[in-house]
């Protein structure tokens, strides 16, 4: 059962073959004893989960239920959650109760689901290992001296280690395909605006979008129909009519064409994950799909202008954390200005802090033009690429990440090579484009190894029905790490 | 471009962070790194090109100019540092 899709798991529970409070309980226990070791969860409130749990369990009693009332989940700690600690993973917000819930928390309560609790991240989601969190790194279920892939590195370990179902994460350079595909689960980043950012702290706000995690592409598509939905909360929020993801699933991809973006099979790609990724495209043409080379050329100076961009609208964001409304206060000062500066000083951590001087810095006058100009008029050209190059395919492939999960301290020195980890995923989310990640194997030391897909604005749809046919003929997607038993 | 230490500590002063000598060291050594890596956008020529600033062709939604939102005060005050009689408290800004 912990290793069920949430489809079993509903009709599980819709025949009453097992309560809500009953799986909620089994996945509590596991969270229990395994988080001490993985450091997945910040916050964990049994009380407040079972309660909700029991509310499910009379929502199907009383039959009125969705496909998800009564499954557990659990949520990256930058949602909003209406009474929870909401820390986003830094000591800023370590004392920061939210008076009210995210949009994503409060779609996915309203379909029944059950909060398990708020997943570790890197700090304000400034990362790619879970390093950067105030609360400890997370390890990965697969290889405890490796990372868990970031920002969403505890929603990743979380479900990887069947902690619980499902989580929802957040991705702006790759934070939801990064973490799923160095955890072995899969995870998709929508088409910007799809889903509400309304209570999901920002990191950059022209970039970032919230999506969900889970075991499967069934799985993600289930979750995402009821993630989607217009919100006058958000102002960048699209209007547009809710598709069904589960509808196309088992639709054939025979006579799909693939792009190969002859850039993500460059120097950068490690042998071991480049060979799991053409092992994964050998699949595909047994499906039936046919392959073009592609070419995004731009995509080389994604993680340059992701860098500024982020960075810049990042220094603009953070500066509401000011220790006068909410979050950590310095409990020493002498007047405002030191209250202010001390306060950031000591609330924010080193990450965060390059981030902010950087973005401060390159919104400076003399160097606006140079680098915030220079960047979003590359940010252009990156997407006119993609633009370009899906006029020859249906989807894009590739691999997620350039290499698997690295050891934990390895890149931590060393912010640049950091930085280029989200080389193939960030030059996605500058285009705005849906991207998810899928397991396709294992690399060095048996770590997971993810494949990309790409697809075009609002074809979530393709994306989930390519990876489900996939899914269909492997089972990457089932297999748990050793030691996790069930 | 180059970074100097104090580039580093003008934009910490900006950015209202406090930073010690060390810490802006460590920074300066690190940002440097970033930007040699960024200084590459450079080589592109991107005149004529409209700059990107959002992914989506889309203006800013107008709604009518009505109340929309409760007094919530009390709720959003729980969490605060510091307050009194419905104000945050800061320290003393005028003497």
């Amino acid at each position: 059962m912990l290793n069920a899709s949430l489809k079993q798991l509903s009709l599980l529970l819709s025949e009453k073959k097992i309560s809500s409070a009953e799986l909620a309980g089994e996945f509590l226990a596991r969270i229990k004893a395994l988080n001490p070791d993985l450091n997945a969860f910040i916050t964990v409130d049994e009380e407040k989960s079972l309660k909700q749990a029991q509310a499910a369990d009379k929502m199907i009693a009383s039959g009125q239920f969705t496909a998800l009332t009564g499954i557990p989940v659990a949520q990256k700690d930058m949602f909003c959650t209406k009474g929870w600690l909401t820390t986003c993973g830094s000591k800023m917000l370590s004392n920061f109760v939210s008076p009210y819930d995210a949009a994503v928390v409060n779609q996915l309560d309203r379909a029944g689901m059950v909060n398990l609790g708020k997943t570790n991240m890197d700090e304000f989601a400034m990362g790619s290992s879970n390093e950067t969190s105030y609360y400890g790194p997370v390890k990965n279920p697969w290889d405890r001296q490796a990372v868990p892939g970031g920002s969403s590195g505890g929603s990743a370990c979380a479900v990887a280690a069947r902690l619980v179902p499902a989580a929802t994460g957040s991705d702006t350079g790759g934070s939801i395909r990064q973490p799923a595909a160095l955890c072995g689960i899969s995870g998709i980043r929508p088409t910007y605006g799809l889903v509400s950012r309304y209570g999901m702290i920002a990191l950059a706000s022209s970039i970032d979008q919230a999506g969900p995690m889970a075991k499967s592409a069934e799985d993600l598509a289930l979750l995402l129909n009821s993630m989607i939905g217009f919100d006058e909360r958000d102002s960048t929020s699209l209007q547009r009519e809710k598709e069904n993801y589960t509808q196309d699933l088992e639709k054939s991809i025979d006579g799909l064409r693939i792009g190969l973006p002859r850039e993500f099979f460059a120097e950068g790609i490690s042998s071991d994950v480049s060979s799991a990724v053409e092992t994964a495209l050998a699949e595909y043409r047994k499906l039936g799909a046919t392959f073009v080379e592609v070419s995004l050329p731009n995509s080389k100076h994604a993680v340059s202008v992701y860098c500024v961009l982020a960075a810049a609208e990042a220094s603009s964001n953070l500066s509401r954390f000011d220790g006068i409304r909410y979050g950590y206060r310095t409990p020493h000062h002498t007047n405002l200005e030191d209250l202010y500066t001390k306060t950031r000083a000591e609330g924010f951590g080193d990450e965060v802090k390059r981030r902010i001087l950087m973005g401060t810095h390159v919104l400076t006058h003399g160097c606006y033009e140079t680098y915030y100009l220079q960047a979003q008029k590359l940010r252009r050209l990156i997407t006119e690429d993609f633009i370009k190059a899906f006029e020859q395919c249906d989807v894009m492939m590739g691999p997620t990440s350039p290499t698997v999960a690295f050891n934990l301290g390895e890149k931590c020195a060393d912010p640049t090579q950091m930085y280029l980890s989200d080389t193939y995923t960030c030059t996605v989310s500058l285009a705005g484009l849906p991207g998810m990640s899928i397991p396709i194997g294992f690399g060095n030391n048996k770590r997971p190894a993810g494949l990309q897909i790409i697809g075009n604005y609002f074809r979530e749809a393709l994306l989930l029905n390519t990876a489900h046919r996939y899914q269909q003929v492997t089972n990457w997607h089932e297999l748990t790490p050793p030691g996790i038993n069930l | 471009m180059t970074l100097s230490l104090n580039d580093i500590k003008h934009v910490a002063k900006l950015a209202r962070i406090e930073i010690s000598e060390a810490e802006a060291q460590q920074n300066l050594i690190q940002l440097s790194g970033i930007f040699s890596l960024i200084e590459q956008m450079q080589t592109v020529d991107t005149q004529g090109i409209k700059p990107m600033s959002h992914p989506h062709d889309m203006t800013q939604r107008l709604r009518e100019d009505t109340v929309t939102e409760t007094d919530q005060h009390l709720l959003f005050q729980s969490i605060a540092p510091e307050v009194e009689n419905g104000y945050y408290l800061v320290p003393k800004v005028i003497e």
